[in-house]
């Protein structure tokens, strides 16, 4: 941290630092003024009705917006861990390799679990077998995966559940060891069950990775969250404690949504 | 409702004729353009299949797939009996009976013997076209779907890809002809009078001439690769947009660069899809005569093009024979009679059921990548 000189206080127990963001998709713009901080070590979750900018949010923080053309953060600033990510000199790979995405809809690659397990190490440039195969067996027993799988690691991953399949994108993201791990509605997908089975993962994970979290199910955000931070039409509405914003939470609109008045 | 009566019809129903008229218009013109290939094809099958097919085992003339192209003599002997045959066993038979006096002699190019050489010839203008198609038309498909920006200029060459499909054959025939044939440079130490420039590389006495690769079987494959560019870019871009967001996010999420996103998550998946359209570009290739007129192929030829080198690279500035150009030869350069149809039928035949064996394996191939490979 000793290259970045930033205005705002450099904390370690801050994963992400995000300062007056506003985000616009071409004309339209999405997010207003956007601050928070993200501890380290613990769940985030992002509340909001659908269009409220929380995925654009979080998809900013390991700039996957990029690839969209008309995608710009206009103003403001992200810190991961106190370096600004939209440095010039910044390692984009090495950013996406820290800072780990699970997607809405599971998306395993058309390869063996396996192959997907090991497909950020491989790009990475690790070619050892023994290596390969340890990673393999850390990240799917972490994932919650290793019993069901080790007998079929080099079948397609597409023979498995839609449970499964999501809890082996989360198995492929934290094979490369991230520090934080940003899930885009990791149960919108998924049954019940698998998606009880995503939340226990969720609270096991926590104690290695910091989380950060979008979701539509209110009662997901109290099981398996610290903090939760409600949005409303690209602005932050109120972001505390999650017990707080639940039972008492200090703003109308907040109240509003929580007890299904509207969104 | 007032009066449920209304319900019932008087008479026939409405527009009854009129309809029976149209369906029998609309149908007798389907029926008719039925025929017309069903007659198109029974007209080459019949007059080709005993130039190919025999009534012994294995039911296939197989001299007439293997052997070279020559001319056909016809002539009677002294007894009255017509023999027919190609010039190297013509002479074979001049010397075995010498003395002996025949009548009525014919002489018949092209006619005798097989078409082994123009099999060879197309073989091989397609093996290279399609090479150097599929290199150049998968380069330009990945930088147009995955790297470009979607600007209007882009539109632009997206459309003047798509234009190119258009054009006639001939015309791309007579491009190669003035770029290929006459104009790309080559390294050599003795240029040639007609070069249009020469740049002396100061090694030797070799030096860069733009003097074309003369009519060879390189200039015809680059002619024909022209022509096949649009479909193959065009139907690879779309294989490459039909390979799902997902493994593209997934994968550049996960640190990896473009590249390597594109070439362990896209290629993969769209390669069932580059490599079937490209397959039935082969069937256009294989068929074309236009373009390879004034760029590769060759009337006649006594040699395969593959013999007689000092040189194995030489093969590709040796000119080929080549079927379509060979079926275009037999048909309009020769005067028809009893003893040319079974050239002329039996390479039609011959080409007919290649492009049809082509196409069928390309429905095959489809069909069954498809089923293997969902997401």
């Amino acid at each position: 941290m000793v290259n970045s000189p930033t205005e705002t206080p450099v904390s370690t127990d801050r994963a992400v630092q995000i300062r007056n963001v506003n985000f616009s998709y071409g004309s339209k713009q999405v997010l207003h003024d956007v601050t928070l901080d993200i501890p380290a070590n613990q769940v985030t979750a992002f509340i909001g009705p659908s269009g409220c900018g929380k995925s654009t949010l979080i998809r900013c923080i390991n700039r996957i917006n990029d690839r969209i053309p008309a995608a710009k953060v206009t103003s403001g600033s992200i810190h991961v861990h106190g370096i600004d990510i939209h440095r010039e000199d910044i390692n984009l790979h090495e950013l996406r390799r820290r800072v780990g995405m699970v997607f809405q809809k599971y998306n395993p690659f058309a390869k063996s679990i396996y192959e997907n397990v090991v497909y950020g190490l491989r790009i990475a440039g690790v070619k050892k077998r023994s290596e390969l195969d340890e990673a393999a067996e850390k990240a799917l027993t972490n994932a919650a995966l290793w019993n069901e799988v080790k007998d079929r690691l080099h079948t397609s991953a597409f023979g498995l559940s839609g449970g499964q399949q999501q809890r082996l994108c989360i198995a492929r993201v934290i094979a490369t060891e991230p520090d934080i791990v940003l899930m885009d509605e990791p149960c919108a997908a998924l049954d019940p069950l698998a998606t009880l089975k995503i939340e226990e993962l969720i609270n096991e994970l926590k104690k290695k990775f910091t989380i950060v979290i979008v979701t539509h199910n209110m009662s997901q955000a109290t099981r398996c969250s610290d903090r939760t931070a409600f949005m409303y039409l690209g602005k932050l509405i109120e972001y505390g404690d999650t017990m707080q914003i639940f039972e008492n939470p200090g703003n109308s609109q907040t109240e509003a949504y929580i007890t299904g008045a509207f969104g | 409702m007032i009066d449920p009566d209304i319900l019932i019809r008087k008479g026939m129903p409405k527009g009854y004729f009129k309809d029976i008229f149209v369906r029998i218009s609309l149908g007798s013109v389907t029926y008719l353009i039925l025929l017309i290939a069903v007659m198109l094809f029974a007209k080459i099958v019949i007059d080709g299949a005993p130039a190919i097919f025999s009534s012994k085992f294995p039911f296939v003339d197989m001299e007439f797939l293997t052997a070279k192209n020559e001319t056909l003599h016809v002539f009677d002997d002294a007894e009255g009996t017509r023999h027919k045959l190609p010039a190297s066993k013509y002479n074979e038979y001049l010397k075995a009976h010498p003395g002996d006096t025949i009548y009525n002699e014919k002489t018949f190019s092209y006619s005798g013997g097989g078409i082994a050489g123009p099999i060879a010839g197309t073989a091989l203008l397609t093996l290279g076209a399609i090479m150097l198609a599929l290199f150049f038309g998968v380069s330009a498909a990945i930088y147009l779907a995955e790297y470009a920006k979607q600007s209007p200029f882009i539109h632009m060459v997206r459309l003047a890809i798509l234009n190119l499909a258009g054009i006639p054959s001939i015309v791309f025939g007579l491009f190669g002809f003035s770029v290929f044939v006459l104009a790309v440079p080559v390294i050599t130490n003795m240029p040639s009078d007609r070069s249009l420039l020469v740049v002396p590389l100061l090694i030797n006495d070799f030096c860069l001439s733009f003097q074309g690769w003369n009519s060879s079987l390189m200039a015809g494959c680059a002619t024909l690769a022209c022509m096949i560019l649009p479909v193959i870019i065009t139907a690879s871009e779309e294989s490459l947009r039909a390979v799902p967001q997902g493994f593209r996010d997934a994968s550049l999420a996960m640190g990896a660069t473009r590249w390597q996103t594109i070439r362990k998550c896209v290629l993969p998946y769209s390669l069932p899809g580059i490599l079937t359209s490209s397959l039935l570009a082969i069937t256009r290739v294989a068929g074309e005569t236009a373009p390879i007129m004034f760029t590769a192929a060759v009337a006649a030829k006594d040699d395969f093009p593959w013999e007689g080198l000092k040189n194995p690279l030489d093969i590709l500035s040796s000119q080929v024979q080549a079927l379509p150009y060979h079926i275009y030869t037999l048909a309009a350069r020769i005067p028809n009679s009893e003893y040319t149809q079974r050239a002329q039928y039996g390479s039609v035949l011959v080409f007919l059921i290649l492009v049809a064996v082509l196409s069928f394996g390309s429905m095959i191939l489809r069909a069954k990548l498809r089923a293997k490979l969902k997401w």
